[in-house]
């Protein structure tokens, strides 16, 4: 090879491999961390700030794991369960949350905060709903055919919103009835942007507010209970700090913090605990 | 059944979600490359063959939107359409239209500037003979202009290319909505996540083919403007 001195090709080239062997050492955990506890979460958890805020506390209890979060709604967690992409899910959809430990796929099923969810819209409710039940509200909105976005993912809130308009009795099937696909802050931007109704939870509504052109409309009904539970994934790549996240979660002084989550940002708590936990099937 | 199969089954059954997904990415993808077409290719030629003062800072600012990310055209008209931004009123945000409008501002400075390069490269020559010989200005330049035309219909084609393959501004200006503003990209995105590997493998391989289209076209069209060329071979006369 022809020697040129300090810019010869196989000096650049040992260069290149170290900076590229450097970088991907600068990619991997840092010093001190060997293991990664993958948790799949609903949006709304995520959204509001309340993983960003209880995680720091966790990995400060029990050095040598960092705790990756994929908020990316219900459906999608317990499919990243089922093919063993992470080892936690945080979800609250219950019917496919029983049919996901039926399945072999998680274990110890434990139910620990509830919130509600809320029928929230433009102030100037074309459909009239405020103050009706959620079905009757839903029926209304399907008569009207007023503008109704939906998160259409198969999360947790897109499944109790299904469940409502089968107790309705009515197919979400008019051209108003816009599906997004996406977590629950986009539909709610996308829904204020465009006065639609949507159904979402509590939390990610009050943590928006600001943003938001959105009032909630129709509230309190049995049918708008909402309870978040932990499930250990059974194909897991990391079973041990995924029952010590679970067993942490349940400890009273993290259902108290918990419980606590919000108040001075917004005024209100978000989440409530259960009390006392409740282990499901 | 394997998401391959399950993706050709897709492709050859014309499945109506998929069939729709991209004949709705073709229509806006389509729009725009034609509405940034008739506004970016006289601009290029204009700046090319005009000679004014801030000529240079111009051909500087055509080039930086070559270099525009995708994304970030797509945050910025997503902060002009919104309800609390100052086009807010049209109520555009979320609709295909809007997301024409991204695709315009992604296409057109790329089509301009590769219009004020090919124009630029063509002698001088073609456009004085035709005026010596009493061609009017205007019809001087569309002679210039036609020499570089494979070079302009490549750009087109490139241009194509980038736009209907792009997915963050798509997702942030469209919002992704079933019917509405779904497109291959962004259901590609929806439906890796929720796990129907078959619908986003028979997207992929659509925008592929599509991808590979473009690029064969790119191909041709170099060959037969190398042909063209006034370069090889001798002058030929203007006869038209």
């Amino acid at each position: 090879m022809a020697e040129r001195g300090a810019r010869s090709p196989t000096l650049v080239f040992a260069l290149v491999l170290a900076l590229a062997g450097v970088s991907m050492g600068a990619c991997g955990p840092g010093a001190g961390i060997d293991r990664t506890l993958r948790i799949g979460s609903t949006t709304s958890m995520y959204d509001t700030g309340l993983l960003d805020a209880l995680v720091p506390d966790f990995e400060a209890e029990r050095p040598g794991v960092q705790v990756e979060v994929f908020a990316v709604g219900s459906g999608e967690a317990l499919a990243l369960g089922r093919r063993g992409d992470v080892d936690l899910v945080l979800v609250h959809s219950p019917t496919a949350e029983e049919r996901f430990v039926a399945e072999g796929h998680g274990r110890d099923r434990r139910t620990f905060a509830r919130n509600d969810f809320v029928l929230a819209g433009p102030a100037s409710d074309p459909a009239d709903v405020r103050g009706l039940g959620i079905v009757e509200a839903f029926r209304r909105i399907a008569e009207t055919g007023a503008r109704f976005v939906s998160r259409g993912d198969d999360s947790g809130t897109h499944v109790r919103e299904r469940g409502i308009w089968e107790a309705a009795q009515r197919a979400p099937e008019w051209s108003g009835y816009e599906e997004v696909g996406q977590g629950m802050s986009a539909a709610l931007l996308i829904a204020s942007e465009r006065d639609a109704y949507v159904l979402t939870d509590r939390a990610t509504l009050v943590s928006l507010a600001g943003d938001l052109t959105l009032v909630p409309l129709v509230e309190d009904d049995p049918m708008l209970e909402n309870l978040y539970s932990v499930i250990e994934v059974v194909d897991a790549a990391n079973p041990e700090d995924a029952r010590a996240f679970a067993e942490w979660l349940l400890t009273p002084e993290t259902l108290e913090r918990l419980g606590r989550f919000g108040v001075e940002r917004f005024g209100a708590p978000l989440f409530r605990p259960v009390e006392p936990p409740s282990t499901g099937p | 059944m394997n998401p391959f199969a399950e993706a050709w089954r897709l492709l050859t059954s014309g499945d109506l979600y998929v069939r729709e997904v991209v004949l709705r990415s073709l229509a806006i993808s389509g729009s725009a490359l034609a509405l940034a077409t008739v506004i970016a290719v006289p601009i290029g030629v204009a700046v090319a063959l005009g000679r004014f003062r801030l000529r240079l800072p111009v051909i500087v600012l055509l080039n930086t939107g070559l270099a525009l990310p995708p994304v970030v055209v797509g945050l910025a008209v997503y902060l002009l359409l919104s309800r609390s931004g100052p086009l807010g009123a049209l109520q555009l945000l979320y609709s295909p239209a809007a997301m024409v409008a991204a695709q315009v501002v992604l296409a057109g400075p790329y089509i301009a500037a590769v219009t004020l390069a090919a124009v630029d490269a063509v002698p001088s020559d073609v456009r004085l003979q035709a005026r010596g010989l009493g061609a009017t200005r205007l019809r001087a330049v569309a002679l210039h202009v036609r020499e570089a035309r494979w070079s302009l219909v490549a750009a087109v084609a490139a241009g194509f290319g980038a736009i209907v393959s792009e997915v963050g501004a798509a997702m942030i200006v469209g919002g992704n909505i079933l019917g509405r503003t779904r497109v291959m990209t962004t259901t590609i995105v929806l439906e890796t996540r929720r796990g129907n590997f078959g619908v986003a493998i028979a997207l992929g391989t659509v925008l592929l083919v599509l991808a590979l289209a473009v690029n064969l076209t790119l191909l041709a069209l170099a060959g037969w403007g190398r042909r063209d060329s006034p370069r090889r071979g001798s002058r030929r006369p203007i006869t038209s």
